[in-house]
């Protein structure tokens, strides 16, 4: 009974969404087909982001809101991948390349910022992110077009200063991996290559906990200071772990938007640190402890809502804004609740 | 015999305060070399120097030197202590909660194999290779004559064990040359210290010197071949331990000269019959400080001393009884149950409570003089308020004339009254704390540390108002310091806490010796009143 209760209280969020997803679909009433497709494609788009979350809460470093860094660099590679008219699997790699060049530089810059604000990586990773958006923002509402060449004219604003709204990927980059090899199941389409990218990045995440490297990780993770009076140089540690995250968060970030096909110039990359860390909280991560099945079961579960939602609200509601409006709220709801249990567990292990 | 280790002339000082004076220290192949000392006599700090712990390098390093084999290191981080074959158990466990004993004793020591990726990025992605490193970590406990479930997670093991696992750890480094082991007995049972015992003259048996710091004095003098015996921060002894006898190292650890302060006579002399609060089987689950048991009376218009090592659970009884944490246990004030866990309640019943974290919990730091000194008042009686239609209002004008008058009796340094806290010194900020107590008019006031990190001037000015608190207007105190010669100066008489247990209530005239085996829970004939 004791034990029963135990696995309810960890697991209070999964089975809680589990219980909001399945009513939300049978008031929604869509063709399961439908779902299956819609969840099958979310997976691949966007599992791979989720993943870039887990290493920086094993080193201790709680939820790397900082994952917006990568995403930028992201859409920035991306923009000028457009440019230069690099079409197909090519432009993705090349995307991909120019991604982690530049998170590395960022990633870095955050670990050595969040090395100096340990206890407060989670806000500070997020001040961050905004920060970052404002360089973003000069860089490509004044300087592309004024002093960064661009030549795609419809891209830019009428002054031919500046980024428009959308950047459009299609008949350069968009489904590039999507459509390498498609699997159909019925109506379903499966897109193996960026589900087969996803695999290999599990592969990677379990085996890098299974290194030396990975070893002081966990070990930086559970106690700083520990690891520091055995030897491990934890600043380090704490570096190497926020490169990586920031890295995945560039090439999760591509795969994302090949998928999509357009880019939201100034809002992308914002959305997509809210729902992935939304997700993988809703999986059963906390900040402090996250796995390769939190990322999965969490993307199944907020996703499953996300195609949902917007039907339900209009069944019961009339009104699939009332959905919309649902979801967004779930998704901040979540996170704050992952951050008020943040900060009651810490309080207890004061006391 | 060969010189291993030599430190010289070390000295440290924390922000300004000398912690560590020319302390020599010399260590021969093979021997084990107590080190012993009351709390704050610098044993810790002088490890922590060898070990390069980031403590000593975060706060501007230390002077002196040390040799290894005759040779000046540079050890500036527990990594190159490493490297020098230096191990060190530390007095707080180092073990990582959530790893398995194997991962802990191979911490950063891991056995590693060679794969595709390490080949291209580097050493750091090597495979671990578990089944050696779980061999290594059962072969280490093997030789301590344990039986751990190697593949346990730390976290559940009681404390005994990992005790234990620390010593594996250091064991399984194949260069320990020396070790450095820091109250290593603190938590074991005598049955447990007594195979620890055997494990330290092991290790020697195979070269290995070893540095022993504990309290149990007994136990310093069986196992030891020289001592060295520190007192505020600087050698007052040191020879083979065939040179001391218990009650010698003791006197010498304490040993300080009485403070003569004139104490002015009682208007009501103490009366055993008439006690103001007794405490019976107190528990206090405070981190750190815990009260296993502790029991006493209190008598009306006494001032009465706890005394003890740090971390032996006398700074738990106050914290206990003022509510500040999860205590159990009967308390009766003036004949009447008196309700634990509750803070106001005992705010209510007169009995106020000095925290000793002044800055973190006795203070409101960012607000004024006379707040201070009128807030609990204000918050726990409603004083200092009047009323104005629906509105309770503070009463600024008695605010500032009680202020006024506490400034000058205290002889508070400020510029005004509504000069805020923070810019205070650290004796002037405990002035403010003693009058917000007085304010409260304490039936019994328990004061923790009340002259830690105060100067000498303001210490006496801190002391003699306590003694006018009591004298003057009748107020039992009760006093825990880390401070022995405070406690002998103006306590009628002092408990002293071992182990969270109550180990004696001695005079303030008995002598440093008892003084010292009491607090290392060795007095025997225990507890006679004074």
């Amino acid at each position: 009974m004791e034990k029963l209760k135990k696995v309810l209280i960890s697991y209070a969020v999964p089975i809680f969404f589990s219980i909001l997803c399945v009513s939300a679909v049978l008031v929604a009433k869509i063709p399961p087909l439908f779902l299956a497709s819609e969840i099958v494609r979310r997976l691949s788009r966007n599992t791979f982001l989720v993943l870039s979350l887990i290493i920086p809460i094993v080193a201790g470093l709680g939820l790397n809101f900082g994952i917006v860094l990568g995403a930028m660099a992201a859409q920035a590679a991306l923009f000028f991948v457009v440019d230069w008219k690099i079409k197909g699997i090519p432009g993705v790699l090349v995307a991909c390349l120019m991604a982690s060049a530049i998170s590395v530089v960022l990633g870095w810059l955050a670990g050595l910022v969040l090395n100096k604000a340990k206890g407060r990586e989670m806000i500070t990773s997020m001040i961050l992110g905004f920060f970052a958006n404002g360089i973003y923002q000069l860089i490509f509402l004044f300087f592309v077009g004024s002093i960064i060449p661009y030549r795609t004219r419809q891209f830019l604003l009428p002054e031919g200063v500046g980024l428009r709204n959308m950047v459009d990927l299609y008949g350069t980059v968009a489904s590039a991996l999507n459509n390498a090899w498609v699997v159909r199941i019925g109506t379903i389409r499966v897109f193996i290559l960026p589900l087969l990218i996803v695999g290999v990045l599990c592969l990677f995440i379990t085996f890098l906990f299974k290194t030396k490297l990975g070893q002081d990780i966990r070990a930086v993770g559970q106690d700083m200071h520990i690891a520091e009076v055995a030897g491990i140089d934890v600043n380090k540690v704490r570096v190497i772990a926020i490169v990586i995250s920031t890295v995945l968060a560039a090439i999760g970030q591509v795969i994302y938007l090949q998928d999509i096909g357009t880019v939201n110039t100034y809002n992308s990359h914002e959305q997509i640190g809210l729902f992935s860390i939304a997700a993988l909280l809703v999986g059963g991560a906390t900040t402090r402890k996250a796995t390769i099945w939190n990322a999965i079961i969490g993307v199944l579960l907020f996703h499953t809502l996300f195609v949902v939602a917007p039907s339900a609200g209009n069944r019961l509601f009339g009104q699939p804004q009332v959905g919309e409006f649902f979801r967004e709220f779930l998704a901040y709801a979540v996170i704050a609740f992952a951050l008020a249990m943040h900060g009651w567990r810490t309080k207890r292990i004061l006391m | 015999m060969r010189v291993v280790l030599e430190m010289r002339n070390i000295s440290k000082s924390f922000y300004g305060n000398q912690v560590l004076k020319n302390v020599n220290l010399t260590l021969h192949e093979g021997e084990v070399h107590g080190l012993v000392g009351e709390n704050g006599a610098g044993k810790t700090t002088l490890m922590n120097i060898l070990f390069g712990m980031p403590v000593i390098h975060s706060t501007g390093g230390f002077e002196g030197e040390i040799l290894i084999d005759g040779e000046r290191v540079n050890i500036d981080s527990p990594r190159k202590a490493m490297e020098y074959g230096i191990g060190m158990v530390h007095q707080e466990f180092m073990l990582i909660p959530g790893f398995t004993v194997t991962e802990n004793i191979k911490l950063n020591r891991e056995i590693t194999r060679e794969n595709i990726l390490s080949k291209v990025f580097g050493k750091s992605l090597r495979t671990l290779d578990f089944p050696a490193m779980r061999e290594d970590a059962k072969e280490a406990i093997g030789t301590i004559g344990m039986s751990i479930d190697e593949l346990a997670v730390v976290a559940g093991l009681p404390v005994a064990h990992k005790q234990f696992i620390e010593i594996a750890r250091e064991i399984d480094k194949k260069n320990l040359r020396i070790l450095v082991l820091d109250e290593p007995t603190a938590v074991l049972s005598e049955s447990e210290a007594e195979r620890l015992l055997d494990i330290v003259r092991y290790l020697t048996n195979k070269g290995v010197s070893i540095l022993f710091i504990s309290h149990r004095l007994s136990e310093v003098l069986k196992v030891s071949d020289r001592i060295t015996i520190l007192r505020d921060g600087a050698v007052v002894d040191s020879g083979p331990a065939s040179k001391f006898t218990l009650s010698e190292i003791a006197e010498k650890m304490v040993g300080r000269k009485l403070e003569n302060l004139d104490l002015p006579p009682r208007t009501k002399e103490l009366s055993d019959e008439d006690t103001i609060m007794s405490i019976r089987n107190l528990r206090v689950y405070m981190p750190g400080e815990t009260v296993k048991d502790f029991s006493i009376d209190i008598r009306r218009g006494e001032i009465l001393g706890i005394g003890g090592l740090a971390g032996h659970g006398k700074l738990g009884v106050a914290n206990g009884i003022a509510g500040m944490y999860p205590a159990e246990g009967e308390v009766y004030l003036e004949g009447k149950p008196y309700k634990l866990n509750d803070a106001s309640y005992a705010l209510r019943n007169g009995v106020v409570y000095l925290s000793e974290d002044r800055r973190g919990v006795g203070l409101l730091l960012d607000e004024s003089v006379e707040m201070n000194i009128a807030a609990t008042a204000i918050l726990a009686f409603g004083e200092f308020t009047r009323r104005f239609l629906f509105f309770t209002l503070y009463d600024r004008k008695k605010i500032r004339e009680h202020a006024m008058e506490m400034i000058r009796k205290l002889d508070i340094r400020c510029k005004s009254p509504s000069q805020i806290v923070r810019r205070l010194s650290g004796g002037n900020q405990q002035k403010v704390c003693l009058a917000r107590a007085f304010t409260l008019k304490p039936k019994i006031l328990f004061v923790s540390e009340p002259t830690r990190g105060i100067d000498v001037g303001a210490k006496r000015l801190v002391l003699d108002y306590l003694i006018e608190l009591n004298r003057k207007h009748g107020v039992t105190i009760v006093m825990t310091s880390s401070e022995l010669a405070e406690l002998r100066s103006i306590c009628d008489r002092i408990a002293i806490v071992a182990e969270g247990r109550l180990s004696a209530v001695l005079p303030p005239t008995a002598s440093d010796a008892e003084f010292g085996l009491a607090m290392a829970g060795e007095l025997q004939g225990g507890t006679h009143r004074g």
